[in-house]
């Protein structure tokens, strides 16, 4: 389990995690990325903001 | 199984207190009343409820005649009318669940200024409980006395209390709210023609609107509401603009929302990152007696709150029937099962 920095809630990671993985946070629907495996760490994964309002 | 009456069952939310109920596995509707369409078929102006019901409506006056006929009776009938006749009708069921307006306030002093009239029967005002189970589930139990809240008014509250509660809000309240078409009722006016209000954007109360009211008397905060008509038939979204206390943030606010509603079958917290529908919007909730709460934290202590729910359901008839489940100690979600559509 890993705890996401967006909203604290927590993630499960796959059986076999890897640096780089991509995982969804269930509560927030963030992308989280894998930074390193020890120590676990993971980070929001950049994205491309849309902006509707030109 | 319990037998209900719903008077006032030709309007938009009567109409949604029958399907509700047609459709609930421990009630019977006895009776629908309905004075302009006394012995029409209640399929007429529902017609959705084709193939589920062979009622018809009965004069309002039938409620009276037919005393003992039902237990629960709902009322769907305009505010300042309801409460003149308050008094009969709490003689002639066992539990009466109001949807008007009129015995939504305490105060009476607050009834008028926001309805323009003196309310008629102030003595009865202290003996309803707010239909809002998330907030008064215990007294619901053994209320038989129960006014549903406004529609935009449950999604600002439902948005607002937990926050309120938890001492996260500082000062006053901005309810901007946006509505559907068929939160103003059946009646055609000429403000409702679709070459009017189709692509409006109607700011049909730039203040004061009454739902305010009720915003600020369950969270004992200064509120201001706007109220604009949008381009959706079914719908409400309330963003509600606050200013957060003691320097709290994201953290402390989805942590109050998690304490509020966990457990709750009806309220979820939609406060994503990704995707189209990272925030709460009432398009996948018609149908559903869903209330999505959500937020945002911007800069300076600043935070939007955001409430949705389809004004019919949670926001009426749907929040209603949930009241009724939790009166008689049912599952909350009974005849309450669906989930909304997408797409939609």
């Amino acid at each position: 389990m890993v705890t996401c920095p967006e909203c604290e809630g927590s993630t499960t990671l796959t059986e076999q995690p890897r640096v780089g993985e991509i995982l969804e946070c269930g509560d927030c629907a963030s992308e989280l990325e894998v930074l390193t495996l020890e120590p676990l760490q993971v980070a929001l994964a950049p994205e491309v903001e849309e902006d509707w309002g030109e | 199984m319990l037998r209900v009456a719903v008077a006032g069952g030709a309007g938009y939310i009567g109409g949604e207190l029958l399907r509700l109920l047609l459709g609930h596995p421990r009630v019977d509707v006895a009776l629908a009343t309905s004075d302009s369409l006394a012995g029409r078929r209640v399929d007429g102006p529902h017609p959705n409820l084709r193939g589920r019901t062979d009622l018809t409506f009965v004069r309002h006056g039938e409620l009276a005649d037919r005393q003992g006929s039902y237990d629960v009776l709902f009322l769907a009938l305009p505010h300042k009318k309801t409460m003149g006749a308050m008094a009969g009708y709490l003689d002639l069921a066992r539990t009466v669940i109001d949807l008007s307006g009129d015995f939504r306030l305490r105060d009476p002093e607050v009834y008028a200024r926001y309805y323009g009239t003196a309310h008629t029967a102030p003595e009865l005002l202290g003996g309803f409980t707010t239909g809002l189970p998330e907030q008064h589930r215990d007294a619901l139990r053994t209320s038989d006395r129960i006014s549903v809240p406004g529609c935009m008014a449950t999604a600002g509250m439902l948005a607002v209390q937990p926050l309120a509660d938890a001492g996260l809000l500082d000062g006053e309240v901005t309810v901007d709210a946006r509505t559907g078409s068929s939160g103003s009722g059946v009646s055609a006016g000429e403000a409702n023609l679709h070459a009017e209000r189709s692509g409006a954007m109607r700011l049909f109360a730039p203040a004061g609107h009454r739902h305010e009211a009720e915003v600020a008397q369950a969270s004992g905060l200064p509120v201001r509401m706007t109220a604009t008509g949008v381009e959706a038939v079914r719908g409400v979204q309330v963003l509600c603009g606050v200013r957060l206390a003691g320097g709290a943030g994201g953290s402390e606010v989805r942590a109050a929302y998690r304490k509020a509603y966990e457990g709750e079958r009806f309220v979820r917290l939609v406060a994503y990152r990704r995707g189209a529908y990272r925030l709460p919007e009432p398009k996948i909730l018609s149908g559903s007696n869903y209330c999505d709460v959500g937020f945002a934290v911007g800069d300076g202590g600043r935070a939007t709150l955001v409430g949705a729910l389809d004004n019919l359901v949670k926001g009426g008839a749907g929040n209603a029937v949930q009241c009724l489940n939790v009166r008689f100690g049912w599952p909350e979600d009974t005849g309450l099962e669906f989930f909304g559509l997408h797409p939609n």
